[in-house]
Parts: C-alpha cells; structure tokens; sequence
C-alpha cells in the first residue's frame, strides 16, 4: 500500500517495505540524499527533517507514520539563486567543514529560529545538543545560528 | 593585478553545495544494478574459525552471494603497512578476511550481496558460524605475559619497540639532583567521522576498467595496494574520492573493505555498495591513543631539565594496520615537545591485544605525549617550588637554537628537526588572552560550591609530511583555470585554500579558478593525499610550481602567437596581452601544466594553550570557563578555516581529554558499541573557546612558508585539561594520572584525602 | 542497522489497536513516537513480526488538568508537556523534570506513554510516576484497568503490561497548593540519561514542618524507587540545612547502586545522595 505525504511542497506516493525508516525513504527513494544518515540509532542529527513544522530524526520514523504530513529537506530550504540568511551565516561563520552534519544543522536551526526568532545562545546550544558535528566544534555553528535570527523576525 | 587572497579570510567555496543539500558522498551514488554488501563481522575476541555455512543465506529471495576466504583464489590477501613497513610487522598484518583465527570483535568473515542492506542483514543472522574460542588478551598487561598469542609464528605478541635516543639520558640520570618518576595512562579513542565509511565499486568488463568510489586520503597508495591484491594493473584502476564527510587520520587508509567490495563488484559483474553503519564504524574504523607510560624526568634543582627517560606501552588491538605504527612513533619521538631536552631515552612497545587494530587519529601520539609531559612538568615544578610558567619559560627551545635537532627514532631510523619559530613568543601571548596573573590568584580556591584551576602548556605539531605532491593547472574552453592536485579533501576547505593560492600565483580573480578538482586518481600523474597536516604544505607547494611551469608555458605560446617575447607576455583577467595585442585566455583551452613538490623534512608549527575550570568536586563535573588555543602555523592561507581547524581540533581533545573512551571488558567485548556509549562532545558541552592564529615565523623548507595547522589544538589539550582539574582540586592532593576524567575520577580524586 | 522484516497497522481506534496486539501474541508490539522502540529495532534487539502505531486515537493525545490532578494521554509528547503552560501550576515537578528529557528532536515524537512502556531505570518520566503515587491506565483483550506505577515498573525494561495491554493515560494526583518541591539531575552530556537525578515533594503544615515527604531516585538500580528511609526523616521535621545533609547521608547509604561503563556504584551512591540534596534545598529555598 503506498504512502502518501508532501515532501517540499510537492505531493508525493511511495510504496515501500513497511520497515523502511523515513529517511531511507527519503534518499534512496525519492532521491532526496541532502538528508544524510549517520548513526541510525536516534543520536547523530544528521537526519533531522522538519515534519509538520517540528524538526524530527527521520531515522527514528517509519515511512508509513509519514501519512498525511508535510515534510520539509534541506533541499526544502534552499534555492538556486542564492544561499538563504540562515545558509549565508553559516558559510560566513565558517559552521560548517566536512559538510556532513550540515543538512540537519540548517533543518534543526530553521526550525528552531522559525518559532524562537528571539532564542538566545544558551537555547541554541541546547537544541543543537542533539546534532552531532566532529569538525567545527560547534562554536562557529552558534555564532551562525545567533547571527541569523534577525532574519527571522516578523517586521514590527 | 597584484592579490592578495592568501591571508584573506575567502569564504568556502564547497559551503554553496553543502549547505544546500548538494554534497555528493558515496552512499549518494546510485548506478543501475546497484547491489549491496553487508558484513558479517566476528562476535568473538579470539578464536579458531571451524566452519561458516553460508547455505541457508544463500536461500534468502534477494540474496546473490555469501563470500568468505574460500572463494579467493591464492587466500585472503594482507593488507600491507604504508608507514614504517618494518620487516618485524610483517607477522602481524591483517588479512582481507579472517579465515584460520578472529582476533577481535568486528573482524570480517563474510560478505552477503544482496538487493537491499535489510536483506543482506536479514542473511547475515542465516548465516552459520563456529568460532572455538580462545582465551581473549584484554590489554597490554595480559599481552605481555605472551602466554595466549595472537599469532603464533613470531612467539610474542610485542610486535617491535620502538626507541628515541638524544645524547647520554642514563648519563644524566646518574648525577641528576632531582628525579621524579610517575605513571600516566590515556584512553582509547578512535577518529569518528559524521559520514561512517564506505566503497562502492564498479567492474567494466569490456575495458577492464575496475572504478573504486569513496576513496579519501590516500588514494594513490591506496590503488596500488589493490592492484597487487586483485591482480590488476594500476592504471585498471580509477580511484574516485567523492565529498567525504570527515577523516581525522582514520578514513581513507587501506581497509579490508577496499579490497572486499571491489573484489565482489568483479566477481558478480555488478556495481556493488557497502556503506558501514555506526555499529560496525565503532569497531571496524581504526582506533587510537591507548597507551601507558612511565616516565621520569631529571632537572637541577633550578628547573633546567637535563634528561627525560622511560618505557611506554601502545595497546595495538588485533593487527598492524596500514599506519598503525605511527602513535607510538610519535610517543617515543614527540614526549620532549618544544622543551630544551638534552638527554633522551624512551622504549615504546607495541602490544598486540584482542581489541580493533589501530591506526592514526588526529594528533597520533602527540595527544598522549602531551598529556603524560605537561602532567609531569606540573608534578615536578611543584615538587621544586618553582612557577610553572618560568619552569616552561626556562625549558622552551629558543629562537636561536632553531633549527632544533630532535630524538633520534629507531627501527625505521629517523632524524628530525624543528623549523622554526619563537615557543616563548605563543606561551606569552596565550598568558595574556587569558588573563595568567590575574586568575592564577584564584587557583585551588572554593567560589559558589566550585574549585577553581588553571594550568597552561605549549605544543608543537609536526605536518608536511613528504615525500613529493602534484599539482595540475588546465585552461577550459572559456577560458577558466582548473586546478588538478593530488591532495585530497577530508572537509578541511581544500578547493577554496587551493583556489587562493592559485589565484595569488596566476594574479587573476578568485572567480577565474573555475575548478579545483582533488583526490581522485584521474587528474594527476601522482598523489600522495591528506594525512600529516599536509595538504596545504604539500599541496600547495606543489601548486606554486605548477603555476611557474604553468605561466612560463603560457607565456612562450602567446609570445608567439602575438609575436613578442614571453618576457612581455602578460595575464590579466581572462586575457594574455603582449606587443599591445590580445588574446582571450580561452584561445589557449587545453594548454596545461604539471608541478610538483618534493621534501623530506617537517613543518613545526607550535603553540600554547591555557584553561580557566571551575570543578563541582561532589558531583565530578568540570566546567571550562576560559580556554584559549595560541597557535602559530607559518603563513596563513585563511585565517577563517584555520581557526576553524584550530577549534575543531581543540574539541576532539577535550572530547578525549573527558568524553570518549572505547571500553572492553576482559572477554574483548566492546562495550561502548553505540553512540548512547562511545560520547562525543555536543554543543552544549564547551560553549567558551577561543583560537588565536599567527604567523610570524613562516617556514623555511617550503616556498609558501606554510605549515601544517590540523591537530594543534587536540593535541594540547588532555595535558592542559588534566594540569586545570588538578590545580582546582590541589587541596585535595589528587593523584591525576588517568584520562579521560570521567566524572567518577573526577570525584574519587577528591575522597581520598577528603 | 535495518530494521527486521515488519508489518505495520494504524489503527483508528484503540479496540482495533487491542485487536490487532491480542492477534499478534507477543511478536506484535504497539509503536508510539519510537524514539526508544526504533533504536532498538535498528540494533535487531527486539523483532516483532507487527508494529502496531498509535497515533490516531484521538483520546490518547490530551493533557486534562482538573481538580483530581493532570491526566496525560500516552501520546502526549514532551514537547507537548513544555509547550502547556497550565502545567507550571499544575505539576511543576513534571514540567522540571522534563525539561532533561534527551533532544528537541526527540522531544518532538518522544512521548509519556512510550517512556514509561519502555522503563528505562534512567529515564525521567518513570522516576516522576514512581515519586508522584501515579496510576497507569491501560487497556487490553480482557478490558480496563489501573495499576499503580510502584507495581508497573518491575524492572529494567520489564513492566507490568501484557502484551496485548496500550497504556491510555498516566494519572498524576492532584499538587496543593503549599507543596514544595525539586529536582536536580546529572548527565554525562546534556540530553543524556540521568547518571542519577532525584525528584522528591513535600507539603508544609501550618507549623512548616514537611508532611507526606516522597523522594524518588531515577538512574540507579534497575528501576526508579522512593527512598523511605529519607522521607521517614523529613516527615514531621522543619527541613533546615543539617536535615538536608542528613537526607544526602541516609540516601547515599541506603540506594542500591551499580557499576557501568560511565560510572562507579561508590559515586553513584554518592551523586544520588547529592542529587537528594540540592533537590531538597531548591525546595526548602
């Protein structure tokens, strides 16, 4: 029976077997490989997506438990033209070497700043406690997250 | 134009692919026929295999192949040492896959190929094995009773000591005033990558052309030990790097999957995938740092150091894996670091125990050396009541006495020698940042509920290991630079570093170096990788020489097709103008020159770091309120990723300085087998860290004057940690000769006197 | 680290649910956020034939506060719990408690009802259960019923379900107005499993001596446990610093603690009774 859910705003239908985690789904099925899978086992972060508007470890989802969601990649979060604020901080804070950790850094950081525009250093270090990254230590990854909340503030 | 992006802090040109999801690492790639390997990987320390029926995975629907030694033609092939391929290793060299004995848990017996992983994991629990055990060696301590013996031919499961000798140390033993002699023990490690490893091989039969992805580091080396094993030539053989998420010495060296995965894409004429899972990574990627030593150290009774000697003992694991050697190497030649040490004498054995083998990680030996030094010279300048700041300052090898000849290493016979640099000049600017005198007033006191310590060390870190790289400069049709290099990437921002020092060589826009292509076997003649802190040393180098060639040869062709001489010849954006002419640079699309760099000595970049801790002694937990890293690296390509590197290192030895530790029990199990276990810093963990980077000493033996800037920060910071935590707690006498400093060594320091 | 060949159901309603975990023996095994089940899953530890979620019941999503104490559905999730802010009133001790449960992301999916079927000894959400005097709620092939937590946790990752049993609701009594309470928890890291953490309450009376004083420590041992020889006393005392330190004493002597790869039996016994503590002084405070 195929499941049906939205992955960056497109509807899509998969038929898998029923054990197939989401986030395998995800980059051997729908080919989505910018949500990477580094330990399986619910403590890496690097598989993090955004399902219904809460960032989530898609490798402790089944894909059937997608039903009906909206969920959003880091591909969700990009465009051709240009890096978004958030992407942009990144990159100018240098939070970010092998690239590997990344995609669920930006996911979880996005929806972080997405609901706490205001959050300060301490809550992003402790929301970004559950990513793990073994090049930058996360220092610069703070700074980026922080340097980027301006973006996400609704204009008074 | 003149540039200057050399020194300019250039942001990443990889970062517009990464942030956006668009990296491209091996378990993204997915040919047509794709199948993929699972590994059945020994449950058992030490035993003998006695048999392995494969016939009920065969049966799985999905399931193409079960393979194990039986199906190599001639056995499983060895996986030979790329550094210090000593004869007195050869013993203990690990097959591809085990056939005769296991000797540790995670030892290849069996690779399923199947259509998915789930089912090749469905077969690997079909499959059915008989190990009769062995009693298991657990450490080094049982090692060397050589009464259980991983390999019986050579009699012993020590597989060499390893000797630094400097000058008459048992001499200035003799008539020493002060000696002090102590124990200091570091925990295992291991350079876990975000990405776990993997190799994806594809076998073209019409051409014979076998492509390896996947491949980091090291490629080159790494292709010719698979052409001997697989009975190939070597240029049958592409070896691809694709992005690779993170190397820290341990990915990319040869692995018993580099010649399995590519040996079943043959067999089967299919593209086959194996893409390790953290479980396995934990015991299959090469591990790190055990080691114990005891050390003594004589002095005059005015702190001039006159001698240092000592035994140290490398838990190995089960084999001599491809740079295996190196940690204890460094051990022996690495304990005196930037002191003036006249006299040494050190013995590092290595001991052969039923754990993972090991390899390098991030700062091999150097971590542990650093720690049981900088340990003992706290120890022995309270001893003597002298300052520990002037006991360094008196002790640090001078400016004048550069360059410096270090220990002498033997078997594999090795001189070296520090290039250059003031040691005093880092120790007193890192004394400043953090504020010495100011906080050494608060040394061992009790504020809120909190001891307060802190401690300072200075390290040196050797890079630009030789012998030679290749680099590789290329027109495109529109006139763009590629730059081709036999560097590889391991995320350290080689394309942006590289594109800088081209731009620079060639005086014209960043944006005109199109491409940066690396790592790969299929851009240049030769290549010898990322490892050593070398890349930018190395690489870059390399680079340099590749641009003269480069300019001269365009030069010459433009003299003559605008008919001048190549001394009016000049570059200036996406032209080449002479005699008032021009042309446009994408008329000369295909020329391209080849450069090298060849060197047999080391860049010594140095530095010193401090720590400010606060310790909540009834609960073990240290805080770090201050640390800053002071490291000189020559000339600075970028000031952005250096720090980067600097900080990133800094953590990965604090997370081995409190954090990480692989732990076994007495039956060689590991116990630490997931990341619930095996704990890596987070980023709540060490919220306030600070990297100063300088360059007033460039080196002298490359013409970029670049040295290696990869592991300064890890390496210092076990001894730095340790020297913190037991100023803090100095009330209670601690005995503090262990790391990591768990919170239960933390907190029996301070119960014994209490 | 795939999971083991599996079906997967979701039912609309919770007797279906029953039906389908009563049809499957024991290999059938009800999923809620997952956040302990598919780790565990991932490792091959457990290979149930059939996964039965949760999710859509719709009964067993709400938090209901009244005058009887707070109700939470089995599939509240943490962030659920932090998000409500009724609950700082209502039952502070939970709210602090679960402000250490593991990760945003986690925090997420991660839900009451799974913690406490999954029982780990380390895990917050047990430890308040077995602390507050909670009643588990459950349902199953041979109907409703209530149990108590002490007789609900019976061990590490053992409880009193069958199999064919779904926790509903976790029920939580009702918090007076003049309770004081606290908690304190260390972890290796922040997020990880509590190395020991304790939660502990106490009513004032008029003469502001502690009544019906319950001390709970989560992490040692194989399951949460009150301490009664602390809480016999803080009952009927004024709780001054020299009780406190008494409390600490009686604790550290008294808890019954293990040796793992993260820590000693000595320090635990130690950490818990330092936990006890500053537990008791953020209350007394």
């Amino acid at each position: 029976m195929p499941t049906n859910f939205e992955v960056n705003g497109k509807p899509v239908s998969v038929t898998v077997e029923a054990r197939t985690t989401l986030a395998d789904c995800l980059r051997h099925h729908l080919r989505l490989t910018g949500t990477h899978v580094g330990c399986e086992h619910g403590v890496c972060g690097a598989c993090t997506v955004i399902v219904d508007g809460y960032a989530v470890r898609s490798c402790l989802m089944l894909t059937a438990q997608a039903e009906g969601t909206k969920v959003t990649t880091v591909e969700g979060l990009s465009n051709d033209e240009a890096l978004t604020p958030l992407q942009a901080s990144f990159r100018k804070h240098h939070a970010l070497q092998c690239g590997f950790c990344t995609p669920g850094m930006i996911t979880t950081a996005h929806a972080l700043l997405s609901e706490e525009p205001d959050c300060d250093a301490d809550r992003v270090r402790d929301v970004l406690s559950g990513n793990l990254c073994r090049c930058t230590g996360y220092i610069s990854i703070v700074e980026a997250v922080l340097d980027a909340r301006s973006a996400y503030k609704k204009p008074a | 134009m003149k540039n200057a992006f050399i020194g300019s802090a250039i942001e990443r040109r990889e970062d517009l692919r990464f942030l956006r999801g668009r990296g491209e690492y091996v378990d993204d790639l997915k040919p047509d026929g794709l199948l993929y390997a699972v590994i059945l990987r020994s449950s058992v320390a030490h035993g003998r295999i006695v048999s392995i029926d494969v016939s009920a995975a065969l049966k799985i629907p999905g399931v193409h192949a079960v393979i194990t030694a039986k199906d190599m033609p001639g056995g499983a092939p060895i996986v030979p040492m790329r550094l210090q391929p000593l004869p007195e290793f050869k013993p203990f060299e690990q097959p591809v896959i085990a056939h005769d004995k296991v000797r540790y848990v995670g030892e290849p017996l069996a690779v399923v190929i199947a259509d998915s992983v789930a089912i090749g994991e469905d077969a690997l629990e079909a499959i059915e094995i008989q190990i009769e055990s062995l009693p298991a060696v657990a450490d080094w301590h049982v090692a060397k009773r050589d009464q259980n013996l991983l390999f019986e031919g050579p009699g012993t499961n020590r597989s060499l000591t390893f000797n630094a000798v400097r000058g008459d140390a048992d001499a200035a033993f003799v008539n020493a005033p002060y000696v002090r002699r102590e124990t200091f023990r570091t925990g295992r490690h291991y350079g876990l990558t975000m990405e776990p490893r993997g190799v994806m091989a594809q076998w073209d039969a019409a051409k014979g052309l076998l492509t390896v992805s996947g491949a980091a580091k090291v490629p080159f080396f790494n292709r010719r030990i698979l052409a001997k094993q697989i009975g190939l030539p070597e240029d049958s053989i592409e070896m691809i790097e694709n992005d690779v998420g993170g190397g820290f010495g341990a990915r990319g060296e040869f692995y018993p999957e580099d010649f399995l995965i590519p040996f079943a894409a043959r067999q089967l004429n299919r593209p086959v995938k194996w893409i390790e899972d953290r479980r396995e990574n934990l015991m299959a990627m090469n591990h790190a740092r055990e080691a114990e030593v005891d050390v003594e150290l004589a002095c005059e009774r005015d702190g001039t150091i006159l001698a240092l000697r000592g035994h140290a003992h490398v838990d190995m694991g089960a084999y001599m894996r491809t740079n295996g050697a190196v940690g204890a190497r460094n051990i022996a030649q690495f304990m005196a670091g930037p002191y003036r040490i006249p006299n040494v004498k050190l013995d590092v054995s290595l001991w052969m125990t039923n754990k993972t083998p090991v390899g390098t990680y991030r700062g091999p030996g150097r971590f542990e050396t650093d720690f049981f030094r900088e340990r003992l010279l706290d120890l022995v300048a309270q001893d003597l009541g002298i300052d520990r700041v002037e006991f360094r300052r008196k002790n640090l090898v001078a400016r004048s006495e550069m360059p410096y000849q270090i220990a002498t290493i033997s078997p594999y016979l090795h001189e070296d020698e520090y290039d250059s640099g003031d040691y005093q000049a880092t120790l007193d600017r890192c004394l400043k940042e953090i504020g010495w005198s100011e906080k050494a007033k608060l040394a061992g006191r009790l504020i809120d509920g909190h001891y307060h310590g802190i401690a300072v060390g200075c390290f040196i870190e050797g890079g630009g290991a030789g012998p030679k790289e290749t680099a590789r400069l290329e027109i495109n049709d529109d006139g763009s630079i590629s730059v081709y290099i036999g560097s590889s990437a391991v995320g350290q921002g080689v394309e942006t570093v590289f594109a800088q020092i081209a731009a620079d060589a060639l005086e014209i826009p960043l944006d005109r170096i199109r491409w940066v292509h690396h790592g790969s076997t299929t851009y240049v003649s030769d290549g010898y990788g990322a490892y050593h802190s070398r890349s930018v040393v190395m690489g870059g180098s390399a680079l340099l020489d590749a641009a003269n060639n480069f300019k001269a040869a365009l030069s010459e062709e433009a003299a003559k097709r605008l008919g001048c001489d190549a001394s009016e010849i000049t570059i200036d954006e996406d032209k080449v103008s002479g005699a008032g002419k021009s042309l446009p640079l994408a008329a000369f699309a295909g020329l391209t020159r080849e450069g090298a760099f060849l060197n047999k000595k080391h860049t010594y970049s140095y530095g010193a770091q401090a720590a400010h801790v606060a310790v909540d002694a009834k609960i073990g937990k240290v805080d770090i309120l201050d640390y800053v890293v002071v490291q000189d690296a020559g000339r600075i390509i970028n000031p952005l990723t250096l720090r980067g590197q600097v900080i990133g290192s800094l953590v990965q030895g604090l997370g081995g300085a409190f954090l990480e530790n692989l732990v076994y029990d007495e039956q060689g199990q590991l116990l630490t087998g997931s990341l619930a276990d095996y704990l890596l810093p987070t980023a709540s963990d060490f919220p306030r860290l600070r990297a100063i980077v300088m360059d007033e000493h460039p080196s002298p033996i490359n013409p970029l004057g670049a040295k290696g800037a990869g592991e300064g920060g890890m390496v210092g910071a076990g001894g730095v940690i340790a020297n913190a935590v037991a100023n803090a707690l100095q009330s209670f006498n601690p005995d503090l000769r262990e790391l990591p400093l768990t919170p239960t060594r933390v907190w029996e320091m301070t119960q014994k006197k209490a | 680290m795939k999971l083991p060949p599996l079906e997967y159901a979701c039912p609309a309603s919770l007797s279906e649910a029953v039906a389908l975990l009563a049809a499957g023996g024991g290999d059938a095994r009800a999923i809620a956020g997952g956040q302990s089940l598919m780790p565990m899953l991932a490792f091959r530890v457990v290979a149930p034939t059939l996964l039965v979620d949760l999710r859509k019941p719709p009964e067993l999503k709400e938090i209901r506060i009244s005058a009887d104490g707070v109700r939470l559905g089995a599939m509240v999730r943490w962030r659920d719990i932090e998000d409500d802010a009724r609950l700082a009133a209502a039952h502070p001790l939970l709210k602090a408690a679960v402000e250490h449960v593991a990760h945003y992301q986690i925090r997420n999916r991660g839900t009451v009802g799974g913690s406490i079927a999954h029982a780990d000894p380390a895990a917050e959400m047990p430890g308040i259960c077995v602390t507050c005097d909670a009643e588990i709620a459950v349902i199953g092939s041979a109907g409703s019923r209530v149990i108590r937590a002490d007789d609900f946790f019976v061990g590490a990752l053992t409880t009193a379900l069958e199999h064919d049993e779904i926790i509903t609701e976790i029920r939580l009594p009702a918090w007076p107005a003049n309770r004081r309470w606290g908690f304190r928890e260390f972890s290796r890291r922040r997020g990880d499993f509590a190395m020991a953490a304790a939660a502990l309450f106490y009513d004032q009376d008029a003469g502001g001596s502690a009544v019906n004083a319950h001390v709970g420590v989560i992490g040692l041992g194989d399951r949460s446990r009150r301490l009664p020889e602390v809480e016999a006393a803080l009952n009927s005392q004024v709780i001054d610093e020299a009780l406190i330190e008494r409390a600490a004493e009686i604790t550290s002597a008294t808890v019954d603690a293990q040796e793992d790869i993260h820590a000693s039996a000595a320090y635990r016994r130690s950490l818990a009774g330092t936990m006890v503590e500053r537990a008791l002084r953020s209350a007394a405070a």
